[in-house]
């Protein structure tokens, strides 16, 4: 089986991807300004933000747009699914998280976290563009496979959601910190002011629960799928290479994170943490694993 | 039971907690050990548990980085070894913790099996007094006298398990409802599934077997414990469990990506395919078929997989008297992408003395800067062979086994090649060469490939799939379904509608929004 590359049409797709990055600048600034203009002692000034807030979300639809013309190429110039190295899982993965954002702007007013979304997808576009860039390459026989769309993109989607858990439960340790109401800086109060706009701090526990729980079924089926995958691979559907290890360490964080939510004096900050230090390992797992770990998941493709 | 301790016995005995027999003590310790947050706590001592098997190689993964650990670290790599540091899956204090949390499991489950099947069989509770109280609640007016009657209907339409409550005179007073007893089931189903995991990958485990074996084309393979390599059966696995099985394997194919205009990608492997020929049972008839990577070949009770491939080159050695002292195909390790190869041969039988090579086979031969050679591509498209010859005795004769991609250079005398003052042997393919001081010659007759196959037999593995997906559906009927308790209570001037949810229930206020809203809209009819 000979498989075709188009390197000039990878090429034409990082331009893309650079593209939508200025635009997810572009929409990022103006989140975050308005956000300080939220904060703001002056009262006009905090009235006269929404204009702000509209010329970020006209900045974030086209960023969106182009940002899927480049995962799409990508995927073209390699004719595969664009998920097969980290560069490539990066730049899907947080093409997701985006649409998710705009979708569901769409049906719910999500605008507070416009200035979280947009920083985080440009944060991994930066890195994936600068640490994590390979040009296409062909796809080794061992992941020449469907499960690799399966197995990937389910692993992607829990840690999508994952990550709007862990955003959520940072919200809420902010607003039930005794510390954050009682200091009475100049930064702790406007923090303060734009926290008062974010929903009560139990419903944001249960917003991060149900996200976790969504975030815990598709990460099971992650493991089960990966199982499957390394039987047919790699002759046993478990063999505790690092990135199996890993996989079994965050499935049990988040069990422990179900369970704190369950008994008496574990709801709460303790679970949160838990939730937060679930995600913690995620990325662990995704950068530090994946770079400098050695074993049989060698896909980063550096 | 034990007698909890009032406030009064604090008071009047503030150091001494009241003495237990052993029995209460058992008691003691098994309730804390089956309680929530000691699972909670084993569940997260797993996991931490777990890290160091990611940072320190494992034997049973990657025993090369072990052996390679102790080279490196002679001091510290005992002292890990001592803590089972290089096997932490099958260490002591990982075992400790997975089986304490199992027993946990085991005590947790068995009484809530037992609690949810009387629940799951009795009416539910009783409306109790104050309404106002729960989680939700509203309030509706109305005159009509038949609502708890439309409500009992509605709340059995909706999958509801309902029950009428009556005052002293057995009039209806209050209508009480219970929903989602899936989710405790799932929950349970979820943590039984758990231990059917376990179970599974423990006995299955036991039986398993993995056996290596490279074979050159045209070699065939016997499925007996002899036949392999290398193999790792189980504790309780029985040669007897071997199918009868030869496999011979007939070509290799290998792709290997090439394109001027993308020299990045060059040389990656695209495809492998091994082209075999199976006899299954004692007078089988032969198939054949074909293994590619993630296509192993299906036994009766094995599978067979592809997990390499080299070069075998064909090369003949004869004597200083002219007889034939090694002939075949020798396969070769690949020690990078382009395959550039490490291959030994030791010939104990040469006459006079015994000798062995070293020797490197370059696919696509090319030369680096520094001017070492190098292979440019997989393919064999222009194979050159190189050999540094030894002379002493190989060792062979104690009886251990020895690596076969190694020769112990200790104590032999290098006679070409290196620093020996001859030339090192260089063939392509067809050539013959003198061997140095008239020990005889050797000709590079052909090019063969191999590969490395895999047997495996897991008869565990079928049963861990089946109870990991019975785990999933369980979690996911635990997680999603609500499970929540409706009341609709008769009052003076309307009625009340009050719910309460035993765990997560995002539409808990809808949901009596909705029913106090039905029951209005027929009340008006
Ligand atoms: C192998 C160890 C265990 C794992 C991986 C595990 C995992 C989980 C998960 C993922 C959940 C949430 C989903 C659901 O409700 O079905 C859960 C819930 C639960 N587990 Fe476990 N569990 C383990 C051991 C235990 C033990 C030892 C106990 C008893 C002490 C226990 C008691 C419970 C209870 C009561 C719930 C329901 C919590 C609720 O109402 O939300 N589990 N467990």
């Amino acid at each position: 089986m000979n498989q075709i590359l188009n390197p000039e049409l990878a090429q034409i797709s990082l331009i893309f991807i650079y593209a939508s990055m200025a635009l997810y600048t572009i929409a990022f600034l103006a989140f975050a300004t308005h956000l300080s203009q939220l904060a703001s002692d002056k009262k006009a000034v905090r009235q006269s933000a929404s204009r702000l807030e509209k010329f970020g979300i006209w900045a974030m639809v086209p960023a969106v747009a182009v940002h899927g013309v480049g995962v799409v190429l990508r995927g073209i110039s390699a004719s595969r699914v664009p998920w097969s190295n980290m560069y490539e899982f990066s730049i899907t993965g947080a093409f997701i998280v985006s649409l998710i954002f705009l979708i569901a702007m769409y049906v719910k007013d999500t605008r507070l976290v416009a200035t979280f979304v947009s920083g985080f997808t440009l944060l991994v576009l930066g890195t994936a563009t600068t640490a994590f860039y390979v040009g296409v390459k062909t796809l080794p026989p061992a992941l020449q496979d469907y499960w690799l769309v399966i197995h990937v993109i389910v692993a992607v989607l829990a840690t999508a959601f994952f990550n709007i858990a862990a955003a959520l439960s940072v919200a809420y340790l902010l607003k039930t910190s005794t510390w954050f109401k009682t200091n009475k800086g100049t930064f702790t109060v406007r923090v303060n002011r734009i926290l008062a706009m974010f929903p009560k701090a139990p419903k944001l526990e249960k917003l991060s629960y149900r996200f976790n729980i969504i975030g815990f079924i598709l990460w099971s089926f992650t493991l089960i799928a990966g199982a499957i995958w390394a039987e047919k691979a790699w002759h046993r559907y478990w063999g505790w290479d690092t990135k199996e290890v890993w996989t079994f360490i965050i499935w049990t964080i988040y069990a422990g994170y179900l369970h704190a939510n369950a008994t008496r004096g574990w709801s709460g900050k303790r679970s949160a943490w838990l939730a937060l230090i679930g995600f913690a390992a995620i990325i662990f797992n995704f950068t530090i694993v994946n770079l400098y770990f050695k074993g049989l998941h060698v896909y980063s493709g550096l | 039971m034990v007698s909890r301790p009032t406030a009064n016995d604090k008071v009047v005995n503030p150091v001494n907690s009241p003495k237990l027999s052993p029995l209460e003590w058992l008691r003691w310790i098994w309730r804390q050990l089956t309680s929530m947050s000691t699972a909670l706590i084993l569940l997260l001592m797993l996991a931490a548990a777990a890290i160091p098997g990611s940072l320190v190689s494992q034997r049973s993964a990657d025993p090369n980085g072990v052996t390679k650990f102790f080279k490196e670290n002679p001091t510290l790599a005992p002292i890990l070894d001592a803590f089972q540091l290089f096997d932490v899956y099958t260490s002591a204090w990982f075992s400790a913790i997975y089986i304490l949390l199992f027993i946990s499991l085991i005590g947790c489950v068995l009484p809530r099996t037992k609690v949810h099947f009387e629940a799951m069989r009795s009416a539910p509770v009783r409306t109790p007094s104050n309404l106002r109280r729960m989680p939700a609640f509203a309030e509706f007016k109305s005159t009509k006298p038949d609502v708890l009657s439309r409500a009992e209907a509605l709340l059995k339409k909706k999958h509801y398990r309902v029950s009428v409550q009556t005052d002293a005179q057995g009039n209806p007073e209050s209508v009480s409802a219970e929903r989602g007893y899936l989710r405790e089931t799932g929950n349970l189903v979820f943590h039984f599934a758990l231990i059917g995991v376990l179970l599974a990958v423990g006995i299955g485990g036991g039986q398993s077997f993995s056996g290596q074996r490279v074979l050159v084309e045209g070699e065939t393979f016997v499925n007996n414990l002899s036949g392999y390599d290398s193999l790792s059966p189980g504790t309780f696995f029985k040669a007897e469990q071997l199918v009868p099985l030869t496999l011979t394997l007939d070509r290799f194919e290998a792709d290997f990506y090439f394109d001027k205009e993308n020299p990045e990608s060059k040389g990656s492997p695209t495809d492998f395919r091994a082209f075999v020929t199976a006899k299954i049972g004692s007078d089988g008839k032969p198939q054949k078929s074909l293994i590619r990577v993630n296509e192993p070949l299906e036994l009766p009770g094995a599978k067979v997989y592809l997990t390499g491939n080299g070069y075998a080159p064909i090369i003949t050695i004869r004597d200083a008297e002219g007889a034939v002292a090694f002939s075949g195909p020798t396969p070769y390790l690949p020690q990078d992408a382009n395959y550039t190869s490490l291959g030994v041969i030791k010939v104990p039988d040469a006459k006079p003395d015994q000798f062995g090579i070293v020797s490197f086979f370059y696919p696509t031969v090319g030369e680096l800067s520094t001017g070492a050679l190098t292979s440019l591509f997989p393919q064999a498209a222009l194979p050159l062979l190189t050999m540094n010859v030894y002379v002493g005795d190989l060792g062979l004769d104690g009886g251990d086994p020895k690596n076969v991609f190694a020769l112990n250079t200790h104590g032999l005398k290098q006679v070409a090649g290196g620093k020996s003052g001859v030339k090192g042997i260089q063939l392509e393919v067809g050539q013959v060469q003198e061997l140095p001081n008239n020990m005889g010659t050797i000709s590079f007759d052909g090019i063969k490939r191999y590969a490395s196959l895999d047997v495996d037999y897991n008869p565990g593995a079928g049963w861990v799939l089946v109870f990991a997906l019975l785990a999933l559906a369980g979690v996911t009927v635990s997680l999603l379904v609500p499970r929540r308790r409706v009341w609709v209570r008769k009052t003076e001037q309307g009625y009340e509608v009050a719910a309460l949810a035993r765990g997560d229930d995002p539409s808990l206020e809808n949901v009596i929004e909705e029913i106090g809203k039905i029951l209005k809209k027929k009340d008006k009819k």
